[in-house]
């Protein structure tokens, strides 16, 4: 909210200078957001009389003037405005001048042959306005010399302040100086208003029509004063309207918007000529509308309060008013309207109108009941001040809610929650000075809630009143104390893992990144997402319209911005979260990463040794295994089958998985179609592990290691080769082959792959290399034959592979 | 669930309809809870003081609690941190320049009873702060969007070591 210095000491009465006031508001929660003061900027623009001007030799549109400043000689100044005349007093600025309005530092400069030292400014130049046609006219009596803005009364501090929104007391001006008052900056000056006496009944009444429907306005006041002149506000009045950004309309209406500053009671004023019978506060009927003052048409329906009477509606109660009983200059009769309204019901109208009032952010927050009355007296007196006229008695429906709470504050809850201990005295005088009654003692005190202050309702309140007043600052910084015991662990299993995978895959040279969990709709739908369900009600923008069914387009469209940037060869990770549906379980962690080109775990770029090997499927299948390994994932007891989904390339591609039913990952090369759908350009490899999919480890009593016994027996390597179908998996093979003795066979793994034309259609060679590690005693050659052969058995069994002669 | 004494911090990823150079749609809020039968405000303050100097790694942070407003936390406060802008460059603890960089405040009353506690045993305080934020302050970020662009020179440039592993004994930054 903002006002001016000289406003806010009609209600305060200081001494105090403009940086102890905005020290103060900041300090009792009042944060300042800014101070103009034109006087300080526009400081260098004086007043200044035109002794001549010339025209100028070389050009047809600029002038030469000699520019008595009231310091010396006359300077020398080339001005383009075509007002500039000889005998004129206008503004002037040396060289060396900031120009706000241009954003400039005036120079001595020579235009087309002839020196200036200076300017002769605009309204525009110096951002008073948007005027830029002339330069600034001043009446002959303006004296010469001295600083424009201390002569044009700009020389009042506009200071802005944030308001939370627990504070509507402090969106009058008269609040504000409350609580300056309070925290010791001056005293605050008694504005009570003395009630006008009515010299004839209202002519108009006023009444509510809810029907059965609950109530939307408690209480409405009306008067009316007849015989009214109005026209333009006094200057006073318009001064600190416009300083507050605020247009100056007429006496009636500008009355209605400085009160609605002042004091934080806004009014509304009707043309009585132009209200044909009695007024109605009923909620709004399906097809009515409202022409408002802001010269938009607005629909109502039932949720919306308004007021209406014979002609049909003429405001929109407590957020704007009707244009045809709207006050201008010919009102003779005016209603003045004091009113109060559901907080609640004027915010969900004001977004449902996307109407941003005054009064509608002033009723959203809650305006003290307690001065609808006097509101309304002061506003008569303003009218009868600047208008004149006669006022009738005041017309009242409903009553304003009286609250009258008193809250029980043991005095000891301010060291309690805030940790300062300021005296009883110096509670009372806070909490006295802000406006609340206090009766009883220490201990415990009475406090009475005044009516301005809907936010307090318990002692946590008083305790922020006395803190904030005194200041945060008394509050003494306290160690807190710290456990006497080694905390135990905390993290859960699924925090610790989320950890483990950033650092193991960050180990393996992939590089962290962390993108939008938002993709665009066909991006989703291509990773098997993009259900409606999972679409923004109101996205940022048409490219984060979705939640992210995977991790992987996130960082194929960081890759391509890499390489629109120069950097080709790329290893990107991201470990977040990925959304299947709107349950809570549907919503996943992953650990997801990326290869480009020729970023292998060994590194990139191309090498003096050979050619650089672009990334393969088997460089994202080691990640994924190794980041398992990292994860302690039981990794011997997954099973990695061929294929993976659609986003994948179907040859490929792999699938970690416990069974059918719990998938655990998948890695591969990405599918041409996905890359050309997502406009990025590959060779690029990827995998998804899905963290929550991993098993939990067993609950053991301990996590300590068991005993280790180490045998020295003799470990023996035997190796197999199996002719089998083109289509068996080495995986099947390998399972096969450890399952022939469990006890002894130790590791399986495949050293060579063979295909050839010696073999026979459709067939090729898998070779195996089996150890076997005896934990009895050394293996004789018949056991060691006798395993070998069950080895051949499995295989031949699983697989109807043949061992290769 | 479990009884007081509570010290909770809790890092997770937040969401607002905003798009600026000094807001994101997405970011990371960090919140923080105590919860017992004696800490109040002053230990709020230690805490976040000793936070600022470890996060900034400056040995001078000037703190300032404002009062303000928050609807979960009574008394409420907003923190700023006395710095001076030098180009894209932040320094801390001179100038004139108040930054906020975080909110905070009692536990309201009402929310310990909802959590079935008796709010004239149980007290404790809470802060939330979006550490994108004050980490762009911390490196003078021009623009909070590029945390999220995963361009790989920035990720190279701000990132941390696989295995630098941040503590208060051995430093934030290595």
């Amino acid at each position: 909210m903002k006002f001016t210095l000289s406003w806010l000491k009609e209600h305060l009465e200081t001494t105090a200078s403009l940086d102890e006031i905005t020290d103060a508001l900041t300090r009792v929660g009042l944060e300042v957001e800014g101070v103009e003061d034109k006087a300080k900027r526009l400081a260098p623009f004086t007043i200044a009389y035109v002794v001549s001007a010339v025209q100028h030799p070389n050009a047809d549109r600029l002038r030469v003037c000699m520019v008595d400043t009231g310091s010396g000689d006359p300077v020398q100044v080339v001005c383009g405005a075509p007002n500039a005349r000889t005998g004129m007093k206008g503004v002037f600025s040396p060289a060396g001048t900031y120009i706000p309005g241009k954003d400039i530092t005036l120079a001595v400069g020579t235009i087309r042959g002839v020196e200036s030292h200076g300017m002769l400014c605009s309204e525009a130049e110096l951002e008073l306005s948007e005027d830029h046609d002339g330069i600034i006219e001043l009446p002959a009596d303006a004296p010469v010399g001295m600083g424009y803005a201390e002569w044009a009364g700009l020389g009042d501090p506009v200071i802005d302040i944030a308001i939370t929104p627990n504070r509507p007391d402090c969106l009058g001006i008269h609040g504000v100086a409350r609580d300056l008052a309070a925290a010791g900056l001056g005293t605050l000056r008694d504005r009570s208003v003395a009630p006008v006496a009515g010299k004839f009944p209202s002519p108009v009444t006023v009444k509510f029509d809810f029907g059965d429907t609950p109530a939307l306005s408690p209480a409405f006041a009306l008067r009316l004063v007849r015989g009214v002149r109005n026209g333009p506000s006094p200057e006073w009045m318009q001064r600190q309207l416009r300083a507050i950004g605020l247009r100056p309309i007429n006496a009636l209406v500008d009355i209605t918007n400085y009160l609605t500053f002042d004091r934080g009671r806004p009014l509304h004023v009707f043309d009585a000529a132009k209200v044909k019978g009695d007024l109605v506060v009923r909620r709004g009927r399906e097809g009515e509308t409202l022409l408002a003052l802001d010269g938009k048409t607005y629909a109502v329906d039932p949720s919306i309060c308004v007021i209406a009477d014979d002609n049909g509606l003429e405001s929109l109660g407590g957020i704007m008013g009707g244009e045809a009983s709207g006050c201008d200059e010919s009102t003779v009769d005016v209603l003045i309207e004091s009113a109060l309204w559901e907080p609640l019901n004027i915010a969900q109208t004001g977004r449902k109108l996307g109407i941003n009032s005054d009064a509608r952010y002033r009723f959203e927050r809650g305006v003290d009941p307690a001065f609808m009355l006097p509101g309304l007296e002061l506003a008569t007196r303003l009218v009868q001040e600047l208008c004149g006229g006669e006022a009738s008695e005041v017309m009242v429906s409903g009553a304003a809610p009286e609250r009258h709470l008193t809250v029980a504050f043991p005095i000891a809850e301010v060291k309690r929650l805030a940790g300062i201990d300021p005296t009883e005295d110096e509670i009372r005088t806070v909490l006295t000075a802000l406006g609340f009654t206090i009766s009883g003692n220490a201990p415990s005190l009475s406090v009475g809630v005044p009516s301005w202050r809907p936010d307090v309702d318990g002692k946590a309140d008083l305790v922020e009143e006395v803190m904030r007043i005194l200041g945060v600052d008394r509050v003494p910084s306290t160690p807190l104390p710290k456990s006497h015991n080694v905390s135990k662990p905390v993290l859960t299993l699924a925090q610790t893992r989320t950890r483990r995978a950033k650092r193991g895959l960050a180990a393996r040279g992939l590089v962290e990144a962390v993108t939008w969990s938002f993709v665009a709709k066909p991006v989703a739908e291509v990773f098997g997402g993009g259900k409606p369900e999972l679409a923004l009600a109101n996205p940022i923008s048409t490219d984060m319209s979705d939640m992210r069914p995977s991790l992987l387009p996130g960082l194929l469209l960081a890759a391509q911005r890499n390489v629109d940037r120069g950097t080709a060869d790329l290893a990107l990770f991201e470990v977040g979260q990925i959304f299947r549906g709107i349950k809570p379980a549907d919503q996943l962690t992953a650990a997801t990463g990326i290869r480009r080109l020729s970023a292998t775990v060994n590194g990139a770029g191309r090498h003096w040794q050979g050619k650089a090997p672009a990334v393969s499927v088997y460089d994202a299948k080691a990640d994924a295994l190794a980041l398992l390994d990292v994860l302690g994932a039981p990794v011997d007891k997954f099973q990695i089958v061929a294929g993976a989904p659609s986003w994948f390339h179907p040859g490929r591609s792999g699938t970690i998985q416990l069974g059918p039913q719990n998938i655990i990952g998948w890695f591969g090369e990405l599918h041409p179609s996905v890359l050309e759908a997502l406009d990025v350009s590959g060779p690029l490899v990827g995998f998804e592990i899905l963290l929550d999919a991993i098993p939990a480890p067993r609950a053991r009593a301990t996590k300590t290691k068991p005993p280790l016994e180490l045998v020295s027996y003799q470990p023996v390597t035997r190796d197999f080769a199996f002719v089998v179908d083109r289509k068996v998996e080495a995986a099947k093979l390998v399972k096969a082959a450890q399952g022939a003795d469990k006890g002894l066979i130790s590791s399986v793994s495949v050293f060579d792959v063979f295909e050839g034309a010696s073999l026979g259609a459709d067939k090729k060679s898998i070779a195996i290399e089996v150890t076997l590690r005896p934990t009895q005693k050394t293996l004789t050659d018949e056991e060691i034959d006798a395993v070998a052969a069950k080895v051949v058995a499995q295989v031949s069994k699983a697989t109807q592979g043949v061992l290769r002669s | 669930m479990q009884k007081p004494p509570i010290r909770i911090i809790a890092p997770g990823r937040t969401y607002r309809n905003d798009s600026d150079q000094t807001h994101t749609p997405m970011f990371h809020q960090v919140e923080g809870l105590v919860i017992d039968t004696s800490s109040h405000i002053g230990h709020l303050k230690w805490l976040l003081e000793e936070f600022c100097r470890a996060f900034f790694e400056v040995e001078k942070v000037e703190m300032r609690m404002r009062p303000s407003f928050f609807p979960f936390t009574e008394p409420s406060m907003e923190v700023d941190i006395r710095c001076k802008r030098v180009g894209n460059e932040v320094r801390f603890g001179e100038g004139d320049d108040w930054l906020e960089i975080l909110g905070c405040g009692m536990v309201h009353p009402n929310v310990i009873r909802f959590a079935g506690l008796d709010p004239d045993v149980y007290q404790g305080f809470a802060f939330g702060m979006g550490i994108d934020r004050i980490a762009m302050l911390k490196y003078g970020m021009p623009d909070l969007r590029a945390f999220f662009d995963a361009d790989q020179r920035w990720l190279n440039h701000y990132g941390f070591r696989p295995l630098d592993l941040p503590t208060l004994v051995g430093g934030l930054s290595s």
